[in-house]
C-alpha cells in the first residue's frame, strides 16, 4: 500500500460533497469535499505501489478541466487510469448536481 | 439477431423490464428498499469510521468499512436497513463493520423496549468474518447474533440474501437467526464456502467449480424448498421490496426457525451423510411441513 498526496490550484469553491465508487477489485472510492480557500488537495491510498507518475498524469489532466476547491480522497484497489478518470468525473458530476 | 421474434421474446422482455437488485451496491440496495425519499445514512463514508487493522497489513480501507446503515421508512413505518457491501473485502465482517451492525441492532432493541419499534432489515452479502481482524470480527458477529435474538422478540428481523457473494461463516448463523429470510435463486447460504470445503476435504468431497452442484446444495431454490428460507424472489427490486413489506405486515412468526431445535435435530438424525443428496434432502425436509408462511 502506498499513500500519495497532490495539490492543485482552484478558482472557485466546490459545490457540495460527493461519494462514489467502492474499494473493490479494479475499482476505487472517491470522496470529494469542499475545502476553504482556493486550492485542491488529493490524498490517494492505493494497493499498488510505484505508480506515482501515472497518478500525477491522470490528475494533471483532470485538473485541466476541474477548478473546484476540494479535498479529494481516493481509496484505490487496483483501478486502471481509465477507471480512475471515470470515477473522478462521476464524483464531480454528483458534486455539481 | 432479433430475439423479439423468437419464442423466447416474452421471457427476454420480462427480464429486461426487471430492475436487478444484485447489480446494485450496498448503498443503492438500501435506498431501493426504503420508501422513496426516506433514505438517510448514519455513519457514512464522510465520518471515516474505518478499520484500524487493515492498513497495518498493507490493505486499503473503505471509508465506511463496507457497511451502510440506512435509516428510513417501510410502508411509512420507521425502518433501518443494514447493507453489507460485497465488493469490499468480500463483504467480510471486521471490528468496525461488525460493530456498526451490532450497535444499530442494540439501539433498535432499546427503541423496541421503549415501545417505539423500528423495522430492521439486514442485507447479508458476506463471506463471514474478516480474517485480517480475526477474533475482533468474530466477537462482533457474536454480538450481532445476540442482538438479532433479542430484537426478534419485539419485531420481525428480516434478512435478505440476494447474491452473488451469498452468506457464509458466522454470518450464515446470524442469517439463520432472523425471523424471516428472503433469497434469490442466485443467492447461496452455507457455513463453509465450496472452495473452503474442496481445499480442506479434497475434490472427491466437493468440486467447487461444479456450479450446478453447488447451487443444488446451497442455492436459494434449494434453501427455500427445504424450508431454510421463507421467500424465494426473482432478482428484481420491486419483488424484493414488496416481499420485505409483506413480511413486516405479517408480524412476528409464532416460532423462529432457530427455536425449533427438536424438530431439526430429528430431521438431522435421519440424514445419512453417505447417501444424502439435494433431492433426498428436499424429500426429508418436506415430509412434515417444517414451516408455513404466516
Amino acid at each position: 500500500m502506498e499513500q500519495l498526496t497532490f495539490a492543485y490550484p482552484a478558482s472557485r469553491p466546490a459545490r457540495q460533497r460527493a461519494h462514489v465508487g467502492v474499494v473493490g477489485s479494479g475499482d476505487l472510492e472517491v470522496l470529494l469535499s469542499p475545502l476553504p480557500g482556493l486550492q485542491a488537495e488529493v490524498v490517494i491510498r492505493t494497493s499498488v505501489d510505484g505508480y506515482g507518475p501515472i497518478w500525477k498524469s491522470v490528475l494533471d489532466r483532470f485538473f485541466t478541466r476541474y477548478d473546484g476547491a476540494a479535498r479529494i480522497e481516493i481509496n484505490d484497489f487496483g483501478a486502471t487510469p481509465g477507471v480512475v478518470a471515470l470515477r473522478l468525473a462521476e464524483a464531480v458530476e454528483v458534486s455539481e448536481s | 439477431m432479433s430475439h423479439s421474434e423468437s419464442s423466447h421474446g416474452a421471457a427476454y422482455e420480462a427480464i429486461l423490464a426487471r430492475r436487478s437488485f444484485i447489480e446494485l451496491g450496498a448503498r443503492e440496495r438500501a435506498r431501493a428498499l426504503l420508501d422513496a425519499g426516506s433514505f438517510r445514512e448514519l455513519l457514512g463514508p464522510f465520518d471515516h469510521l474505518e478499520s484500524p487493522w487493515l492498513p497495518l497489513q498493507g490493505i486499503v480501507c473503505q471509508a465506511d468499512d463496507g457497511v451502510v446503515i440506512a435509516k428510513g421508512a417501510l410502508d411509512g413505518e420507521p425502518a433501518v436497513v443494514l447493507a453489507i457491501e460485497s465488493a469490499f473485502q468480500g463483504g467480510s465482517i471486521g471490528e468496525v463493520s461488525g460493530a456498526k451492525i451490532a450497535a444499530t441492532l442494540e439501539l433498535l432493541l432499546g427503541e423496541a423496549e421503549a415501545g417505539r419499534p423500528v423495522r430492521p432489515v439486514i442485507l447479508f452479502e458476506t463471506g463471514g468474518v474478516r480474517l485480517q481482524e480475526a477474533n475482533l470480527g468474530l466477537a462482533a458477529i457474536a454480538e450481532i447474533q445476540a442482538a438479532i435474538v433479542a430484537l426478534r422478540r419485539h419485531v420481525p428481523v428480516v434478512g435478505v440474501i440476494a447474491g452473488m457473494v451469498g452468506c457464509f461463516g458466522g454470518m450464515s448463523l446470524a442469517a439463520a437467526l432472523c425471523s424471516y429470510l428472503i433469497m434469490t435463486k442466485q443467492g447461496r447460504l452455507g457455513m463453509n464456502g465450496p472452495e473452503v470445503i474442496e481445499q480442506e476435504a479434497g475434490i472427491e468431497e466437493l468440486n467447487a467449480s461444479d456450479r450446478r452442484l453447488i447451487w443444488s446444495l446451497i442455492g436459494g431454490e434449494q434453501r427455500a424448498a427445504t424450508g431454510m428460507v421463507d421467500v424465494l424472489v426473482e432478482d428484481d427490486v420491486e419483488q424484493l421490496a414488496a416481499s420485505v413489506r409483506e413480511l413486516f405486515a405479517a408480524g412476528r412468526p409464532a416460532q423462529a426457525r432457530s427455536e425449533r431445535i427438536a424438530h431439526y435435530l430429528s430431521l438431522l438424525a435421519r440424514v445419512d451423510p453417505a447417501t444424502i443428496d439435494a433431492a433426498a434432502m428436499r424429500q426429508l425436509y418436506n415430509e412434515e411441513p417444517s414451516w408455513t408462511m404466516p
